[in-house]
């Protein structure tokens, strides 16, 4: 097995357009131990973690970049005003391999399971790649089209995900079986936009992608529209709503039984989050959390 | 083979080394520095953590080829002068192992958070050992060890 090892973009984009089979690597936290495991072997490994262009997030006209490189411990440490993101950044693995472990590893792997994937969902991400002769951007439901399944073509590698800032408040939260070092049951979600008045929910590891709960995202909405809490967010919702949304969120939910849990077990884990995570909401809106 | 220059406690090693080895082995192996254990091979357990740039890392999950130009710090590199380090110190004072298999996995995790974090609270320093196990489950004495060294460091006492 050979390790390509390049300095710049432009020579890894070279390297996989003249060897498509080469894996890409960053902080190997998948790859290495299916390695070690003697699970898959591959004919070459593409090193992407010393790629400038890689490990840098951005700010840029009201857009967040952020690299395919970025590890999780930068971003715990250097964008914690992005609330949801790294809520879930916290819960990948532990502390070693938060300091190696990165998004782009989350979505070339593009196991549902992955942390970071129902935030980009929820912040609407677009995916961008390269290969060494065309750029392109893809939407974050058509970049995992099944499980541990991308869009992406042989030549190409995952620059990183770009969305549109959003003020509101929002939180990611998941189950697992014990409190460290775990891979999700069922994680969740929920970023609220002040500006679209929208709220939107994402899912992970409960179905083949990371999913959207579109119809409680409406219901909801039109929940906070009816009851003023837009414009006066000391507006109660009816008492029911919660218990609806909930509910409508579990339902959006594709859940399998496997080892880490049934799928009764995490449809019911999804209305649990999804009641704590609009409970969350609601009150960071009243304190004012997430407004200019 | 790929020739590769790493640092690693403090001197810098050039060597060729096969692009399938693991960190682990080039320390252990190629390097002879024995102190750093394999346990899991699956960033699980946290005995082959050893500090990257200064950042703890698994060195099972982690090829030597990826090291190229980097710093690295083991167990051996704690100690300077004759001297224990700080968290060596206590944790051979406050009994912080049993079998002896975790520790330095868990001296080189603390090394790493007591950098970032100074004066950690009792809950802080168990959530920074999130990824490291202990197999005689002496965890009690390993958070005492490390809140110690903590005080010894900062100069406060514990």
């Amino acid at each position: 097995m050979d390790v390509l090892l390049p300095r710049t973009l432009e020579e890894a984009l070279e390297m996989k357009a003249a060897k498509p089979e080469a894996l890409p690597i960053a902080g190997g936290t998948d790859v290495m131990v299916e390695l070690n495991f003697d699970l898959h072997r591959p004919e070459a490994l593409i090193d992407i973690c010393r790629l400038p262009e890689l490990r840098e997030w951005k700010r840029e006209n009201g857009m967040i970049f952020l690299g395919a490189g970025v590890t999780y411990g930068r971003i715990m440490r250097e964008l914690s005003e992005l609330t949801p993101l790294t809520q879930a950044s916290r819960t990948v693995g532990s502390p070693q391999i938060r300091n190696r472990g990165t998004v782009g590893g989350n979505l070339g792997t593009g196991s549902p399971a992955g942390d970071a994937l129902p935030v980009l969902a929820a912040y609407d991400a677009e995916i961008e790649l390269a290969s060494a002769n065309r750029a392109r951007s893809v939407r974050w439901n058509e970049f995992h089209v099944g499980v541990k399944k991308t869009a992406l073509e042989p030549d190409e590698l995952i620059l990183g995900a770009r969305w549109r800032a959003v003020r509101g408040p929002g939180s990611f939260s998941k189950i697992g079986t014990r409190n460290a070092m775990v891979i999700s049951v069922a994680g969740l979600c929920l970023v609220m936009d002040d500006d679209a008045r929208a709220v939107r929910v994402a899912l992970g590891s409960v179905g083949p992608t990371v999913l959207r709960a579109s119809e409680a995202e409406t219901f909801v909405a039109e929940e906070l529209t009816r009851s003023g809490n837009w414009d006066d967010p000391g507006a109660d919702l009816p008492v029911d709503a919660m218990g609806a949304f909930a509910e409508r969120v579990a339902a959006a939910a594709r859940p399998i039984d496997d080892v880490r849990g049934t799928a009764a077990y995490r449809r019911h884990a999804c209305a649990v989050l999804a009641r704590r995570a609009l409970g969350w909401a609601l009150a960071a809106r009243r304190e004012g959390v997430g407004r200019p | 083979m790929t020739r590769i220059e790493v640092t690693v406690n403090g001197v810098r090693r050039d060597a060729e080394v096969e692009p399938r080895q693991l960190l682990v082995y080039f320390l252990r192996e190629t390097v002879g520095l024995t102190g750093t254990n394999v346990g899991c091979d699956t960033s699980s357990c946290g005995a082959c953590t050893v500090l990257l740039d200064g950042e703890s890392v698994k060195s099972c999950t982690l090829l030597a080829v990826q090291s190229d130009g980097r710093e690295v710090t083991t167990i051996e590199g704690m100690a300077s002068d004759g001297e224990f380090h700080p968290l060596q110190e206590a944790f051979h004072r406050n009994h912080g192992l049993q079998c002896g298999y975790c520790t330095p996995g868990m001296i080189m995790a603390a090394a790493s958070f007591l950098h970032e974090n100074p004066t950690p609270t009792e809950e802080q320093v168990r959530e920074a050992l999130e990824g490291n196990l202990c197999r005689c489950t002496g965890y009690q004495n390993i958070v005492k060890s490390i809140l110690d060294a903590a005080g010894q460091m900062s100069g406060v006492k514990a």
